[in-house]
């Protein structure tokens, strides 16, 4: 799977470049600015593309609006954006066309390089993987001003921040060491006290799930 | 007051033109015999310094002087809007007679009052004076048309005509008509000429500066404790927070080195610790950033930074943003850190569910930077010593902002700051 890599610290840059080859991933470009990003993403058509938020040369949102701007040109091109900080307002603008294959992640979530990984995988294979503080912030929100959250039970919140996040059940159950059959029970609660459409498909799911949270603004 | 000449309303635009007219007489009629007085009591009083009665005097008299001012500068302000700076220096309370004397003598805003007061019986005096005249005279040549002719020496003229049968004095009527019509348009100016050449003499062209440096001082000050208070707090923060954790991350790793080979699952489990432990140092050090320059704000600017607050906030809050370009960097911290304070109140005391956050920069002038936040909530809000508001006015002080809160008991609370600055 080749990858186009943006970060313009060298050290994290290096380690990014290390982690994602020692999963097997090739790395079509590592490259450290917005335009050279732009250029690289024009030309190599890697399958996932790797950006952090900020970039030079102006130091602002560089990394999401170059981004923005190759996805509008190859609608679905996989994005996972690595930030310093996760805020609602870039999710959105991310998640907006609707076409998934987005994910958004704190930078510290390369930690736990096996999660990362996932991510990537996930991004790559058109899902979504949102930061579980975007998810959070959401859900807080929605439980404050709102009546079916408060329907769920405890777990079914826990499932739903999981499922938001872009985790299949598979994953779900594994993560809450319970069975994938009661997750799918769990779901279909979920779907159902929500109001959401039942979908097989993972990426649909998730946006069903955000888009829910998100209505009302 | 308004002084609207160009009221269609005729009654009122009559009603004005009396009272301004009545306004200048009464000015006149006082400040002629007003200034003579306290021009001749002062000189005798300096006069009689040497003999030593004019200590005594001298102190009374000049206090009474800056009273007959002080009178003075409250008309202008109330009658022409016009304002006159009060720039007297203070006096030590406990000052004997002497002390006082020599120093009201030694202010250069005596000498301006003293120098005011021959001014202000002439050319004040008639400049008072010609309001009342120009409402006046007209009606002596409306009534010399009316018949008063008849009764007048030969020789008499009414401003250029010289009244000498019945068509002339239609012509004097007619003259009188033409200065009564233009009254209106006349009057006021002239009243606030009054002022104008009392600020002149009066005012100190020091005296708005002096009171600008008192609150550029007291401002600085805010600032100045403010961000020093600010880096005590991010000094406590990063030394008990970020930086303790990596010293413990850092001996974690110590200790794994040693254990590798002797204790693998010991090792294993410290070195879980040491990455939850770098986790937790990036989280505090975010929570740092955003406390002291949130980084929406510095990628996006003051109106994204706002929605991703809005975002944030528990009740459903809507944002409208007509900005377009930058304020400067410290402005728009500024505007952003109040905002975040004034969202935060209205969570906090006013039980509102909605909450509009508006923000527009007017660009007349040197332009404004002005944002209202609104709440549904209970109202009572008030600029109150050490409550919220009262530190968010302070802050917005060090760039001239201003902040006006309407909240009436049973809400709505509507708040209002603005910040001078243009935009690039």
């Amino acid at each position: 799977m080749r990858v186009v890599l943006a970060e313009d610290l060298f050290l994290l840059r290096d380690g990014l470049v290390r982690l994602l080859e020692a999963y097997g991933f090739e790395i079509a470009a590592a490259v450290e600015s917005g335009p050279e990003l732009t250029r690289a993403l024009a030309e190599l058509k890697p399958d996932v593309a790797v950006v952090d938020v900020r970039l030079p040369p102006t130091h602002t949102d560089e990394g999401l609006q170059c981004a923005l701007r190759a996805r509008r040109e190859r609608p679905g091109l996989p994005v996972l954006v690595l930030s310093q900080h996760v805020e609602q307002l870039y999710a959105r603008e991310l998640l907006a066309d609707g076409s998934g294959a987005v994910g958004y992640l704190l930078k510290d979530r390369v930690f736990d390089a096996d999660q990362f990984v996932d991510a990537v995988r996930r991004v790559a294979a058109g899902g979504t993987a949102m930061d579980p503080q975007v998810i959070q912030q959401l859900l807080t929100r929605r439980a404050a001003g709102d009546r079916p959250l408060g329907r769920l039970t405890p777990r079914e919140i826990e499932v739903l921040e999981l499922m938001a996040q872009g985790r299949s059940n598979t994953a779900i159950a594994a993560q809450l060491v319970v069975t994938e059959r009661a997750i799918a029970k769990h779901t279909s609660n979920i779907f159902a006290k929500l109001g959401l459409e039942v979908s097989d498909d993972d990426n649909r799911r998730v946006l069903a799930v955000l888009a829910y949270l998100d209505q009302g603004h | 007051m308004s002084m609207d000449t160009e009221s269609g309303n005729g009654r009122t635009t009559a009603r004005e033109v009396a009272t301004t007219a009545a306004r200048g007489l009464a000015l006149a009629l006082v400040s002629l015999p007003g200034a003579v007085l306290c021009f001749v009591l002062s000189a005798v009083s300096v006069a009689l310094i040497p003999v030593g009665v004019g200590i005594v005097t001298t102190p009374w008299v000049l206090t009474g002087v800056r009273a007959f001012a002080d009178r003075r500068r409250l008309l202008a302000a109330r009658w022409g809007g016009v304002r006159i700076p009060r720039a007297y220096r203070p006096l030590p309370k406990d000052a004997g007679p002497w002390a006082r004397t020599f120093g009201m003598l030694a202010d250069p805003a005596t000498w301006r009052d003293l120098r005011w007061l021959p001014v202000d019986m002439t050319a004040g005096f008639l400049t008072a004076l010609l309001p009342a005249v120009l409402v006046l005279y007209p009606l002596e040549g409306l009534t010399i048309a009316a018949g008063l002719w008849r009764v007048l020496p030969d020789g008499y003229w009414y401003g250029f005509v010289p009244v000498t049968g019945q068509a002339s004095a239609l012509a004097a009527g007619a003259l009188g008509a033409v200065l009564l019509a233009s009254a209106p348009r006349l009057t006021p100016p002239l009243l606030r000429g009054h002022f104008r050449l009392a600020r002149a003499v009066l005012g100190s062209p020091q005296g708005e500066l002096a009171e600008r440096v008192r609150v550029l001082t007291e401002t600085r000050q805010v600032a100045v404790d403010a961000s020093a208070a600010e880096l005590r707090r991010i000094e406590r923060d990063l030394h008990d927070g970020a930086q303790a954790r990596l010293v413990a991350m850092g001996m974690d790793l110590g200790t794994v080195e040693m254990l590798l080979d002797k204790d693998p699952a010991k090792a294993r489990e410290l070195l879980a610790q040491a990455r939850r432990s770098s986790a937790d140092a990036l989280a505090e050090l975010r929570d740092l950033v955003r406390g002291i320059h949130p980084p929406v704000l510095a990628e996006r600017g003051l109106g994204d930074a706002v929605r991703a607050l809005a975002l944030r906030m528990p009740l459903a809050t809507e944002v409208t943003v007509d900005l377009d370009g930058r304020a400067e960097a410290p402005v728009e911290s500024a505007a952003y850190f109040a905002v975040s304070e004034l969202l935060a109140n209205a969570v906090k005391h006013a039980d509102a569910d909605r909450i509009w956050i508006d923000l527009h920069h007017v660009a007349e002038g040197a332009g404004v930077l002005r944002v209202t936040v609104t709440d549904n909530g209970r109202g009572g809000a008030a600029v109150e010593p050490g409550s919220g508001l009262a530190g968010v006015e302070r802050r917005l002080g060090t760039f001239d902002g201003v902040l006006a809160v309407s909240s009436p008991a049973g809400g709505p609370t509507m708040v209002t700051l603005e910040i001078p600055c243009a935009l690039s």
